[in-house]
């Protein structure tokens, strides 16, 4: 029981995460390997605002939010718009880039030593007893969050107006930009959208396990998930992360602590050998000569 | 009639065929064999390092800039090499002569694991594929250190120990690498190469095996690098996985970019510029008084700077150092009578 409650928790955390991977790649074809940072800077977005709005926690997650939606636009407008119609490896380097950059310039900001949000806002982690498993509450926020942010994202892509939009330049930027969709605004949406989860993943994550540079390898692993399921597709996401996760828990659990960091790139490995484009990806044009 | 003109076939293969050329070949080698005597030892450090990081990226160079295929394991490789030569050594006690064609017959066999991704995949795909490669290769290694007891490292004892004649060593191995791959791509294998990188569908139609070039690629550029890993474990005389970061890779990929993809000269360009960065902004941080404050997180000010300078070239300047090289040789080529376009 424990042992289930543990793979649903880690599997809702990457499922947090890979979404933001399968957005950007869904809308603008591009991998976003910065979103570990971008996932730390958002929990450091939640430090920050819990210190300047202390005593009103529900402020400062608003704020929080919005500014990981905002450093995402932010990220497109500065950097990414520049990189589209480049290769796929530049489009990738600037994001590697992007992310070494964050990475010293948080650490420059806010230090080395571990922090602690959900202390600054002044709520404790209460830990809930579950039919015989325990799971923190913060843990729990997080899975509920994941259901929220999946549902919302769904209905979002199927029946807004902007949703559909995305999808359309998705599928085809060309007869998209023709029809009328900006493709500028739709990829910056993505963007924010993306960043958004991501900085929601890393403040739960931070609210539960403390703030720290582990953030950014929690975010590197999240990735398989997203690949296993298949790049483009959000319900390949939520396969993809609990495939890994219940390998990666099990494996800990019955064969060797030590197994964690390799675990997905493993699970990985296979599916790219058997299906490299995932569990419910559209096939793409991996013409082979 | 004036003008150089190539007659003979042997003329158009020569790596250097201007006396010109030759000339200033002559001046750079008489510069690289007295350097070590002209350098204190922080320069000559520098000049060791550059060297052998250089190997590592004209080997990736190959892979990524000439034959087109992404790689981002290149740490992950490093380390085999550098594990094999530590592993040898502390079991076996094998020497230096031993160590280093072992390095490299790993390096062919894991590229040819690495290569076969590459023979499905492309683009992306390939690159996250040599990327969970990387993790399992560390894994591996860490998983020796901790069972055999090495938490730490290994040590291994190098049979050169002065700075001067690692120069030498470093400077031969460079060398031979650049001789090698300059020659390997004017062969049937290095064209074949190229042609893949432009159009694979193209390539095979003009009679080109395209998945026998994807893997000699692979295979070629990891027993390299698995030699220059092998080379990095002598030189530091220790191995350890902290080493092989992901972080190193990203260095490597780094030092390909900005120098310029597709040139050799570019690779060694983009090796100088990557080793010599964290010394330049440590020397611009003293020179504008931060370095006290700074002292403690100058690893962070690295990163930050390091990440900065690869997005300006990434946007700015593709073409990479190598590129503003020519246009500098081009604007110098008719200088100072410069022809304007005609309106």
């Amino acid at each position: 029981m424990q042992l289930a409650v543990n793979i649903l928790v880690l599997a809702s955390i990457y499922a947090l995460i890979a979404c933001g991977y399968v957005l950007i790649y869904r809308v603008s074809r591009v991998l976003s390997l910065a979103h570990g940072e971008l996932m730390m800077l958002g929990a450091y977005g939640l430090y920050a605002t819990a210190s300047l709005f202390s005593g009103h926690p529900w402020i400062a997650i608003g704020a929080a939010v919005g500014l990981a939606a905002a450093v995402g636009v932010a990220v497109y407008l500065a950097l990414m718009w520049r990189m589209t119609g480049e290769s796929v490896l530049a489009a990738v380097l600037a994001t590697i880039a992007l992310g070494i950059l964050l990475r010293g310039a948080m650490i420059l900001a806010f230090g080395t030593q571990t922090q602690h949000p959900l202390r600054d806002l002044g709520w404790q982690n209460a830990s809930l007893d579950l039919g015989g498993a325990r799971i923190s509450a913060v843990a729990l926020t997080l899975v509920i969050s994941t259901v929220v942010v999946y549902g919302a994202l769904a209905l979002f892509l199927r029946a807004s107006r902007w949703g559909i939009r995305m999808r359309a330049a998705g599928q085809h930027p060309l007869l998209a930009a023709q029809r009328g969709i900006g493709l500028h605004g739709i990829y910056a949406l993505a963007w924010g959208l993306a960043t958004l989860t991501g900085g929601l993943a890393g403040m739960l994550i931070a609210a539960d396990a403390g703030l720290e540079s582990t953030l950014v390898i929690i975010g590197l692993k999240a990735f398989p998930a997203a690949l296993v399921g298949g790049l483009d597709s959000l319900v390949g996401a939520l396969a993809g992360s609990l495939i890994i996760a219940a390998a990666e828990v099990l494996l800990i659990h019955y064969v060797d602590p030590l197994l964690s960091e390799v675990v997905p790139f493993v699970v990985l490995l296979v599916m790219l050998v058997i299906r490299p484009w995932g569990l419910f990806g559209t096939r793409e044009e991996l013409d082979r000569v | 009639m004036s003008g150089y003109f190539r007659v003979r076939y042997m003329q158009d293969v020569a790596l250097l065929d201007t006396r010109t050329q030759k000339a200033w070949f002559a001046v750079f080698l008489v510069f690289l064999l007295a350097y070590p005597f002209l350098a204190n030892a922080l320069w000559l450090d520098l000049a060791n390092q550059v060297l052998l990081a250089s190997v590592g990226a004209v080997a990736l160079m190959l892979l990524t800039g000439y034959a087109g295929q992404i790689s981002l394991g290149h740490a992950g490789l490093l380390a085999a090499g550098a594990f094999t030569a530590g592993i040898l050594f502390k079991e076996f006690g094998a020497p230096f002569w031993v160590t280093l064609p072992a390095s490299a017959a790993v390096g062919a066999l894991l590229g040819l694991a690495f290569g076969l991704p590459s023979l499905r995949l492309r683009g992306l795909y390939l690159a996250v594929s040599t990327l969970a490669l990387h993790f399992i290769v560390i894994h591996a290694g860490a998983e020796y250190e901790t069972r055999r007891g090495y938490s730490t490292g290994i040590v291994i004892e190098s049979p050169i120990y002065d700075a001067r004649h690692w120069y030498f060593a470093l400077l031969a191995a460079a060398a031979a690498t650049v001789l090698f791959s300059l020659n390997l791509l004017r062969s049937r294998t290095g064209r074949a190469w190229r042609a893949i990188h432009g159009r694979e569908a193209v390539a095979e139609a003009l009679g080109i095996s395209v998945p026998r070039a994807k893997l000699t690629a692979f295979v070629v550029s990891s027993a390299i690098t698995a030699m220059a890993g092998c080379l990095f474990a002598y030189f530091r005389g220790f191995v350890s996985v902290e080493a092989f970061s992901l972080y190193l890779t990203i260095q490597y990929v780094a030092m390909i970019i900005i120098g310029g993809m597709g040139s050799i000269l570019g690779a060694i360009l983009g090796t100088v510029f990557v080793v010599l960065f964290p010394y330049t902004i440590d020397a611009a941080m003293d020179g504008l008084g931060l370095a006290g404050r700074f002292s403690s997180v100058i690893f962070a000010v690295n990163y930050a700077a390091f990440g900065l300078a690869m997005i300006l070239f990434l946007v700015f300047e593709p073409q990479g150092l190598v590129g503003i090289w020519r246009r500098a040789r081009n604007w110098f080529l008719l200088w100072p009578f410069k022809q304007r376009p005609a309106r």
